[in-house]
C-alpha cells in the first residue's frame, strides 16, 4: 500500500497532476475540469485556532440570545435558534425540525468542536486522539452546514412579519452574521492539509 | 495549461476522497485514512437517479400543500409556498418574493433540470460540453442548500407569532416535504460523480 505525496488528483475528473507550493492568495486550478485543486492559505494553525475559538464564543451567543424580538398592542415575544427549531419540530413536522435542527445547529456545533479539537494538537505538532475519526467527519458533514442560510431566513422572517407587527433583531442576529463569517472563512479553509502536516511516518510507506 | 493531464485510471493510481491523498489503485482502503476508496463512486447513476426521483415525487406535495397555518384575530389562514411569495409581491416586499421564489421555486427546478441532463448525456457517453458541464455540476452543489431557506424563515414566524388569540402560527406538513425534496436533491447532487463526464474522453478538451 503505497501514497504519492508529490502527486494530486482532481477530485471532479480524475486528472493527475504534480504538486507545486502556491504563492499568497494563489490558487491551482485543474486543466481539464477548471476545479479548485488546492488553494494556498494565509492562515496558519494558530489563526485557525483562534478563529475557531471565536466561533465557538459565538455560537453560544448567537443560540442562547433572541434573534427577532416582536411586539404587538402591548405584547411581546423573542425567539432564538432553539426555539424556532423546537416549535417547527411539533406533531407531523416533526422530521423537518431533526433536519433544520441538525442542519442549523448540530453540524455548525461539531465542526467548531472537532475543529478546534483538531487544531489544539496540531499546534504542538501531534494528532490528536481521534484525529482520523474527527478529519473523516469534518470531510462528510462540510456540506450539511447550513448557518448561512438561517442568517438569510432571520432577515426574510424579520422583512415578512414587519408589514403587521412591530420587529427588532435581537442580538442574536447580530452573533449569526459573525458566526456565518467564520464559518464561511474556517470552512473554505482545506484542513485537510493536516494528513501531510501531522503525518504519522510509521504508518505507511511512502514512494516517490 | 497545453498539455492534457493523464487520468488517474490511466496510471493505476486512485484520489482518496475523504482526504485528498493519492494512492495506488489496488488498494481497497485509503493507507492514510482508512476511508474506502472508489475509481468511481459506487452506482452512481443508479443512486442519482433513485434520489432524483424520489425529490420529484415529493416536490409536489410540497407545492400543493400549505407549509404553514395562522390566524390572525380569528381569521385562520393555510398558505403554500407559492402563496407566501404572491402575498410578498402583492405587498410591495417584490424583493423578497423573488427571494423566496429563486430559493424554493428555480433552485429545486434547476436541480431537477441539470442532474436529469447530466445522467443522460453520461448514460449515453456523450462527448458534448464537457467543460460546460462540469461547471454545471459544480453550480448546482453550490446553490443546492440554499432552499432551506423557506424551512428557516416558517420554523421563527411558527416560534415567534404566538399570541394566544391574537395571532398564531403552525408548522403544517408541506413544509416536511419540502424539507425534504431538499436532502433528497443534496443527496443526488452527492451521489453523482463528476469523473463520469469525462470518461471516454479523447484528445485534448480544448
Amino acid at each position: 500500500m503505497t501514497l504519492y505525496p508529490a502527486l494530486i488528483v482532481c477530485e471532479h475528473c480524475d486528472s493527475v497532476y504534480r504538486r507545486h507550493d502556491l504563492g499568497v492568495d494563489e490558487i491551482a486550478r485543474c486543466g481539464r475540469c477548471r476545479a479548485v485543486l488546492y488553494r494556498a492559505s494565509r492562515l496558519d494553525i494558530d489563526h485557525l485556532l483562534a478563529l475557531t475559538l471565536a466561533a465557538a464564543i459565538v455560537f453560544v451567543i448567537a443560540n442562547v440570545s433572541p434573534v427577532i424580538r416582536i411586539a404587538v398592542s402591548g405584547m411581546h415575544n423573542e425567539a432564538n435558534l432553539l426555539q424556532a427549531i423546537s416549535a417547527l419540530s411539533q406533531g407531523s413536522a416533526l422530521l423537518v425540525g431533526l433536519v433544520a435542527g441538525a442542519t442549523l445547529f448540530g453540524v455548525p456545533l461539531l465542526q467548531i468542536v472537532l475543529l478546534g479539537w483538531v487544531l489544539l494538537f496540531a499546534r504542538v505538532g501531534r494528532r490528536a486522539p481521534g484525529f482520523g475519526v474527527a478529519m473523516r467527519v469534518l470531510h462528510w458533514i462540510r456540506p450539511w452546514s447550513m448557518t448561512e442560510v438561517f442568517l438569510l431566513g432571520v432577515l426574510v422572517a424579520i422583512v415578512k412579519l414587519s408589514g403587521m407587527l412591530n420587529v427588532i433583531a435581537g442580538p442574536g442576529t447580530y452573533a449569526t452574521v459573525v458566526l456565518t463569517v467564520l464559518i464561511t472563512v474556517l470552512a473554505k479553509r482545506d484542513v485537510r492539509t493536516l494528513w501531510e502536516r501531522l503525518s504519522d511516518k510509521t504508518e505507511v510507506e511512502w514512494a516517490e | 495549461m497545453s498539455a492534457v493531464a493523464p487520468r488517474a485510471d490511466e496510471l493505476g493510481l486512485v484520489g482518496c476522497h475523504t482526504c485528498g491523498a493519492t494512492c495506488s489503485a489496488d488498494a481497497s482502503h485509503c493507507p492514510r485514512c482508512d476511508s474506502r476508496l472508489h475509481p468511481r463512486k459506487p452506482d452512481s447513476l443508479a443512486r442519482t437517479w433513485a434520489f432524483l426521483i424520489a425529490a420529484l415525487i415529493l416536490y409536489i406535495p410540497s407545492n400543493t400543500l400549505p407549509v404553514i397555518y395562522t390566524s390572525m384575530l380569528g381569521r385562520g389562514e393555510a398558505s403554500t409556498i407559492l402563496h407566501g411569495v404572491v402575498e410578498f409581491w402583492k405587498s410591495g416586499s417584490w424583493d423578497i418574493a423573488l427571494l423566496i421564489f429563486i430559493a424554493s421555486v428555480a433552485v429545486p427546478s434547476i436541480k431537477f433540470l441539470v442532474l436529469g441532463t447530466l445522467l443522460v448525456t453520461v448514460q449515453r457517453r456523450s462527448g458534448w460540453a464537457r467543460l460546460q458541464r462540469a461547471r454545471l455540476y459544480r453550480f448546482i452543489e453550490l446553490i443546492g442548500y440554499w432552499s432551506m431557506l423557506d424551512v428557516v424563515v416558517v420554523a421563527l414566524v411558527c416560534a415567534l407569532v404566538q399570541f394566544h388569540l391574537l395571532g398564531t402560527a403552525e408548522p403544517r406538513l408541506g413544509i416536511v416535504f419540502f424539507g425534504l425534496v431538499v436532502v433528497l436533491t443534496m443527496c443526488a447532487a452527492m451521489s453523482f460523480d463528476p469523473r463520469l463526464i469525462w470518461d471516454g474522453e479523447k484528445g485534448n478538451p480544448e
